[in-house]
């Protein structure tokens, strides 16, 4: 019997509980699976050993049985000592990487005391404006003993020569820095929306750091290649997948056209993905994405290092999916993603914590999505076996089909004369856009279920504790940057951040003159000034 | 006369943050459900969004905030709309909102808070309900 007969004889479709299944992205599926589905595939070819070529099967070849993935808690608010003090906490606790969220004036390039900046500061990440908060910030932690993440885009350059220059004070050498900043600037663009000058200067200062890494921090991922957000933007898995690996094509694309090899930096990029609540969905998704990468990096790029070839990722869970209503099952949400996660084969996690859709975690709440990261590695088993799921003719199904549907999407940008072009007629971000508003109609509809939301509803619910910024970070960082400015070389800033604007203009590498202003003091909100005003500053088209 | 009219609904993104999911899913809701829809784009202060209320003659404001800065930025808009003598326009709002700061944001003139999880559809219903066309005042001076 075949599967078309099985389908057409015996399957009760009648008895069906729904209309039609398919994945949160919409993604309709079979009732079943079978060898059918994964005819023509050879294994070798196809699939392959963990740590061979595709490398659908994980990067390296002994995978979590060799070393377990990074846990690694995203965490920032306040001023400088009180993100200091999460972080201790977190090493204290069994976590081996740091991730800073910086707050949303960092973000966008404004000093705490700028008036853009008023009631934003230290409240949805940590509040940085010069060098000294910085070092405040890594203080008693030694930048060779840790490898730290940061997220920031717009102002990663920035944010980077500040971190290096912590580095030097504390006599690490930049060869032994090791860490990843995000500076994924066309993923803003298309999704998380902060920046500051438009798509092509931008990509020219990655490209910058992407050198200066390569040259002078070899540990260091300069650009953190980030589908995470364009799935919380409302994105299908498959838009993620195609999104982020087609942003991945255009920095090795600047990279290559401003000399550099491409083995020499490949090897550094790394990614950053999202975990949703659709299982198999997302186990696929990573699958694919592996194997996507691999032959986009050897055969478009004809990169012969394998080490360039292979997508190592951090991931973290959807933050969109969790709820305010009974926030308490946003703990199982994160349990069953980050579970995912794991069988997806990702370097590095963060999950989430249960209160995060009412506002910055608690420790208590932390403590808890750390500890589920410990269970999932040390009590259930899963990571003894690598890519358990491999074989199984429903994932082996759905990672072709998110490859094959993410290719598409890939050809089209490339028709649209690459990435920079797409962002520019606003194509991703009306793609996104579009799913994410279908998905809330079918919500809103009843057809897609949010457990405590749109089923299973309970009138009145006792709040949880949740954290609360004090009103006073934001003056204590006003007056602290207020101070810096008033107590500095005046002369010196001036210099140095006219040299910032010579580098801008003149194209030579911007990274060691950055490095070179914040040493002096210069603030984070006066060299995005040099940005605006020599680069211009982007406006979002705004369509709907 | 007056019930003829189609509401106009200026939807605004203030603070620094790009979280334009829920701002543009609304916008897009409330046009479907018939209504005259301006979406502001990102990154707008207090006084871009009352500005563009004014010259847009919208009936209401749907501010969307996800950065933590509601206490500031509510009260800003509605200060900024009373200076523009607009303080009969309609203000609303969701975003990532402790419900303990619900109440404080409706003292300062906030009519409705839309939390995470809510319906289109029960938005669409409370402008119906609670919107009405602002009075024709002599504005035309």
């Amino acid at each position: 019997m075949t599967k078309q007969e099985w389908l057409a004889q015996k399957y009760p479709k009648q008895e069906e509980r729904l209309r039609r299944f398919s994945t949160i992205s919409d993604m309709e599926v079979a009732p079943l699976y079978t060898p059918e589905d994964t005819n023509g595939r050879d294994y070798e070819r196809d699939i392959g050993f963990p740590g061979e070529y595709p490398f659908t099967r994980g990067v390296y070849p002994s995978m979590y049985r060799g070393k377990l993935w990074t846990m690694r808690q995203f965490a920032g608010f306040g001023t400088p000592e009180d993100t200091n003090r999460r972080f201790k906490f977190l090493l204290a606790e069994g976590q081996n990487g740091l991730s800073t969220a910086f707050d949303m004036p960092v973000l966008m390039g404004y000093d705490a005391d700028h008036p853009r900046a008023l009631g934003e500061v230290g409240r949805e990440g940590v509040a940085v404006s010069t060098l000294d908060d910085m070092e405040r910030l890594f203080d008693g932690i030694p930048l060779d003993k840790v490898t730290t993440s940061m997220t920031v885009n717009c102002t990663a350059s920035i944010l980077l020569a500040m971190y290096f220059a912590v580095a030097e004070k504390q006599g690490v050498p930049l060869h032994k820095v090791g860490g990843t900043i995000q500076n994924d600037m066309l993923k803003e663009y298309i999704a998380q929306k902060e920046w500051i000058c438009p798509p092509e200067p931008a990509v020219r200062i990655v490209t910058d750091m992407i050198e200066f890494c390569t040259k002078e921090a070899p540990r260091w991922h300069p650009v953190s290649i980030s589908g995470y957000h364009i799935r919380e933007a409302g994105s299908t898995a498959v838009q993620e997948l195609a999104f982020t690996l087609a942003d991945g094509i255009a920095y090795v694309q600047a990279a290559i056209e401003r000399g550099l090899n491409v083995d020499d930096f490949a090897p550094r990029l790394s990614f950053f993905f999202n975990l949703h609540n659709d299982f198999f969905e997302e186990i696929a998704k990573l699958r694919a994405a592996r194997r996507m990468w691999a032959k986009i990096m050897r055969e478009r790029f004809g990169a012969k290092n394998p080490r360039s070839w292979l997508l190592r990722t951090h991931a973290q869970t959807a933050g969109a999916s969790l709820t305010a209503q009974q926030p308490l099952n946003n703990i199982v949400r994160v349990a069953i993603q980050a579970l995912a996660g794991v069988l997806g084969g990702v370097q590095s996690l963060h999950t989430n914590s249960m209160d995060e859709t009412l506002a910055l975690p608690t420790e208590q709440a932390v403590m808890v999505a750390l500890r589920t990261q410990q269970i999932i590695a040390e009590e259930s088993g899963v990571a003894n076996i690598i890519d358990p799921l491999g074989g199984s003719w429903a994932v082996e199904a759905l990672t072709d089909r998110m490859e094959k549907e993410a290719f598409a999407y890939i050809n089209r940008i490339d028709e649209l004369g690459g990435m920079i072009r797409a962002i520019e007629i606003g194509y991703p971000q009306k793609e996104i856009a579009d799913a994410a508003y279908r998905y809330q109609q079918q919500l809103d509809a009843g057809e897609k279920v949010i457990v405590g939301v749109n089923k299973y509803v309970v009138p009145e619910e006792q709040p949880i504790e949740i954290l609360k910024i004090d009103p006073e970070v934001e003056r204590r960082q006003v007056e602290r940057v207020r101070k810096i400015k008033r107590e500095r070389n005046q002369a010196l800033v001036k210099e140095k951040l006219g040299r910032v604007h010579a580098a801008c203009r003149n194209g030579e590498n911007l990274m060691p003159v950055l490095i070179d202003a914040v040493k002096a003091y210069c603030t984070l909100g006066e060299i995005a000034d040099v940005y605006r005003d020599v680069f211009g500053v982007y406006r979002d088209p705004a369509w709907l | 006369m007056s019930d003829q009219k189609v509401l106009r609904i200026l939807i605004a993104k203030a603070g620094l943050d790009g979280h334009d999911r829920g701002a543009k899913i609304i916008a897009r809701a409330l046009r479907d459900a018939g209504f005259e829809v301006i979406y502001t784009g990102l990154h707008q202060t207090p006084e871009m969004i009352a500005e563009a209320a004014v010259q847009e003659d919208v009936d209401a404001v749907g501010l969307s905030i996800l950065s933590g800065a509601h206490m500031t930025l509510f009260p800003a808009v509605i200060e900024a709309l009373k200076r523009r003598g607009a303080d009969d326009i309609t203000v609303f709002g969701g975003g990532i909102i402790p419900q303990d700061d619900i109440p404080l944001l409706k003292q300062t003139g906030v009519k409705e808070i839309f939390t995470p999880g809510v319906s289109t559809q029960t938005i669409v219903a409370w402008i119906r309900e609670h919107v009405r066309p602002r009075a024709e005042v002599s504005s035309d001076a």
